[in-house]
């Protein structure tokens, strides 16, 4: 599954219009936290909470983004979207409820 | 995910108690009402759906959120009933006591704020109410515990008020005084009459004293309060 292209492009065309003209590219370089980041901490939980509930709506699954598992990596899964896309599979790959 | 007509209020611990009076409460309002407890209830009304689990099982609470999302598309409003009490002198307070009292009171109340902020940000409103203590206030010995775990409920209500308002959600407490439930019928005649004369009003709450006062936040004009703190009986 292209997890960019389902889950967090759409994601991301859903939220825009909120966003007061901040631009976020769809890509997987796009950084999501740091100085190069273009969301404010506020954007970056809107986006998400909306990327969990697309994998609610899409998947069928209930995942928490925001987990011990992500916040204890010295790699932060929410640099850019192609790690966030990419931590995404790793836990669609674990049973459910474990994710 | 499909779309309800009917304002969406889900309430934990419903089985008996305040929990059941306000699941009846907000349906004869025309509310659709979803209640969870530990164990089924033993009472049913149409447009109340139940559901067993322990407000403090993440997965659990997960996945009756991603069901509320899939089925009615929406949560209007959370009221954080389910509480648990160990009344005993410090003393005589085993840790395991401790621990079951806040995995329910404190760690189950933060779960489903923060699990119900979810859904409710998808429609930028929602409103969360959470229920603290007069035994905080009052210092009551022998509810130590019970009445800390409260206080972090008033601390989490007044902080995730400020985290949550930019999405529309408000979130405030309401502090009932004892109601004649389960939860002080252990509590010696002597003791609680002390415990009321210390009340401006001193008499026992009803169920209704409570809901009075969640309504008034449920109300759509209530939107410019949050981050408050209700005590009944004067407190």
């Amino acid at each position: 599954m292209d997890t960019l292209e389902r889950l967090i492009y759409p994601a991301i065309d859903e939220l825009a219009p909120s966003w007061g003209g901040v631009v976020l590219p769809k890509a997987p370089e796009t950084p999501l936290i740091g100085p190069a980041a273009a969301l404010d901490s506020l954007g970056l939980v809107t986006l998400i909470v909306t990327i969990e509930g697309r994998v609610t709506d899409e998947l069928g699954r209930s995942i928490t983004l925001a987990s011990e598992r992500a916040m204890s990596r010295t790699q932060s899964p929410f640099r850019t979207l192609g790690t966030l896309a990419s931590y995404i599979d790793e836990l669609l790959a674990t049973p459910a409820g474990d994710a | 995910m499909t779309m309800s007509d009917r304002l969406v209020t889900l309430i934990t611990g419903t089985r008996k108690g305040i929990g059941r009076h306000l699941a009846e409460h907000y349906v004869a309002r025309g509310h659709l009402v979803i209640g969870c407890s530990r164990s089924p209830a033993d009472w049913s009304v149409e447009n109340y759906e139940h559901v067993c689990l322990d407000v403090a099982d993440e997965p659990a609470v997960r996945n009756l959120m991603a069901d509320l999302r899939r089925r009615h598309g929406r949560l209007d409003h959370l009221i954080n009933n389910a509480g648990t009490a160990a009344m005993n002198h410090s003393q005589l307070t085993p840790l395991s006591t401790v621990r079951s009292i806040f995995e329910t009171n404190v760690f189950g109340t933060f779960l489903f704020c923060r699990e119900a902020a979810k859904l409710m940000m998808v429609r930028r409103q929602g409103r969360i109410v959470n229920l603290s203590t007069v035994a905080t206030p009052l210092k009551l010995e022998g509810e130590a515990i019970y009445a800390a775990s409260k206080a972090a409920v008033v601390s989490l209500t007044e902080i995730l008020a400020r985290e949550l308002a930019p999405w529309g959600i408000t979130v405030n407490a309401v502090g009932p005084t004892p109601i004649d439930t389960d939860l002080i019928r252990g509590v010696p005649a002597d003791k609680m009459e002390r415990l009321l004369a210390r009340q401006a009003i001193p008499r026992l709450g009803r169920t209704e004293d409570v809901a009075n006062v969640i309504d008034f936040y449920l109300r759509p004009e209530s939107d410019f309060i949050t981050g408050q703190n209700l005590y009944l009986g004067g407190v």
